[in-house]
């Protein structure tokens, strides 16, 4: 096998532009949401305009990113399917980050590490949205119960930490394992990464290209 | 005014020290339900001071006028009729900013300077920083702040500051015509209002006491209750009011905990990167 051979098609371009129409409008969303999380980046809000125009369109875009990523749940549900080898992978962590590749189970098309994320950014999204809403001034708060908004601002605080962290370990995978971003760019990957990578998923599309 | 004034001893969304060169005695208003005849006068004296005007509505049933506090009603009269032992009685309440010594709203802003404590304990809003996120009306314990249907921008009362600030009383103190509203040193005010107790309890009230609740520290708007064992009967005054500890979670350490962590995760993908190496196909294998 040598690099020179046919790239592999990883992502279609319907499925590249809906990433980026997510990762786009999720930056805007954690830029604003950021500035009003807690004074160490209220100083973000000017990237908004001010501190009210931050107010105003930050629930706009977050709604926008919710309903973008609906696109993206739709079409990578069924390949994020946690199996008994992902739990083991997940539990060799040490071994992963260390690029012990022999000891870890075979990976398929997504690594445990991608599905686990892919599922929790599925739970903070709906979090978010359902809480965002609660407290969304001045359109919806006035009709909730003021027990109920507090519950809300601490839930959707929490959940747009353990996303933005989330998406800190996504940026950072895609950064580190080297030929991945192109899967997202360009919509392929060379043969050799899918080999070495996703192996499970190379025999797949080898074995289709074959029929 | 805020930030010319000396005597801030706290600012919203604030991580620094604020300005207060000045020592100012903390003051307070001394709201005594048992003189209260619910003329109103207050109301009317706050809507001129401020200059501001509510919407004419319609009646309700009952006295209260304008039903609700608002963006242009800054105190509203609370009429409940109680059956308590000494028969049917017409309680009426001066509802507004309790001006707490821990202020939840402060707490709860996301935005810098939005609201200030100054020195003498009055709490103010500085609409101009205001970012009409209503965070403030989910940390008050005493649900007053309200957002304007006009300007999106939050208001409520800010004890006259602009009078305090140069030497006079708030506009409602000298309006009430019984003297059931009294502005001075809170110290001074705790010891007219235990005067008043006194005189009440040889009325017969034996549960007269002073609504100064500890839970946020003292307010800096107190009432002399005839019942002051059941707060409650005055239009739902909360027993024991303090910040929520949802708003605690949410305003507490967590939140720059949670930022710090951000900052270290990212930092630790750095680290990572420069000791264990990207996660190359090897060469053996491209070939």
């Amino acid at each position: 096998m040598s690099d020179q051979s046919e790239p592999i098609v990883r992502y279609t371009a319907p499925e590249r532009a809906n990433h980026w129409m997510v990762a786009i409008l999720f930056i805007l969303a954690a830029l604003g949401g950021l500035s009003l999380f807690h004074p160490y980046f209220f100083w973000l809000s000017n990237l908004f305009g001010s501190g009210t125009w931050t107010r105003i369109l930050h629930p706009f875009i977050g709604t926008l990113m919710f309903l973008s990523f609906l696109g993206l749940t739709g079409r990578f549900w069924a390949h994020n399917r946690i199996t008994a080898a992902d739990r083991q992978w997940m539990s060799q962590m040490g071994d992963v980050l260390n690029k012990r590749r022999d000891r870890l189970p075979e990976v398929g098309r997504y690594n445990a590490g991608q599905k686990y994320l892919f599922w929790v950014m599925v739970a903070t999204m709906i979090l978010l949205l359902i809480s965002g809403i609660l407290f969304w001034q001045p359109w919806f708060a006035p009709y909730f119960p003021i027990g109920l908004i507090r519950v809300a601002v601490v839930v959707h605080a929490l959940s747009a930490f353990v996303l933005i962290m989330g998406i800190i370990v996504h940026i950072y995978a895609a950064i580190w394992t080297k030929g991945s971003i192109s899967a997202m760019t360009r919509g392929t990957v060379t043969a050799a990464w899918a080999k070495h990578h996703h192996p499970g998923w190379y025999r797949e599309v080898s074995k289709e290209v074959k029929q | 005014m805020a930030l010319q004034s000396l005597d801030v001893i706290r600012r919203s969304a604030t991580t620094t020290a604020s300005p207060h060169q000045r020592e100012t005695a903390e003051v307070a208003k001394l709201i005594d339900v048992s003189k209260c005849i619910g003329c109103k006068a207050c109301q009317v004296a706050c809507m001129e001071w401020n200059d501001v005007r509510d919407e004419i509505g319609t009646n309700v049933g009952v006295y209260d006028n304008p039903p609700d506090l608002s963006g242009a009603s800054w105190t509203v009269m609370r009429y409940s009729e109680v059956e308590t032992d000494r028969g049917l009685e017409w309680l009426i309440r001066k509802d507004g900013c309790m001006h707490c010594a821990d202020p939840g709203c402060l707490k709860a802003c996301p935005a810098p300077g939005a609201i200030i404590q100054y020195g003498n304990g009055i709490v103010d809003f500085h609409q101009e920083n205001c970012i009409g996120c209503g965070y403030c009306i989910t940390g008050c314990p005493f649900n007053i702040p309200r957002i304007s249907k006009k300007d999106s921008k939050v208001y409520k009362c800010t004890l006259c500051s602009d009078r305090v600030a140069v030497g006079l009383e708030p506009a409602c103190i000298k309006s009430c015509p019984t003297g059931a509203l009294v502005f001075g040193t809170k110290e001074d005010m705790k010891h007219h209002a235990e005067g008043r107790i006194k005189d009440l309890n040889e009325r017969g009230f034996k549960n007269a006491g002073l609504y100064d609740p500890p839970g946020v520290n003292g307010t800096h708007v107190m009432y002399v209750l005839q019942h002051a064992d059941k707060p409650e009967i005055y239009h739902g005054l909360a027993r024991n009011p303090s910040i929520s500890a949802w708003v605690s979670i949410w305003k507490g350490a967590t939140k720059p905990i949670a930022s710090w962590l951000l900052g270290i995760a990212a930092l630790a993908g750095f680290v990572h990167y420069i000791t264990v190496g990207p996660n190359e196909v090897e060469k053996e294998e491209k070939e």
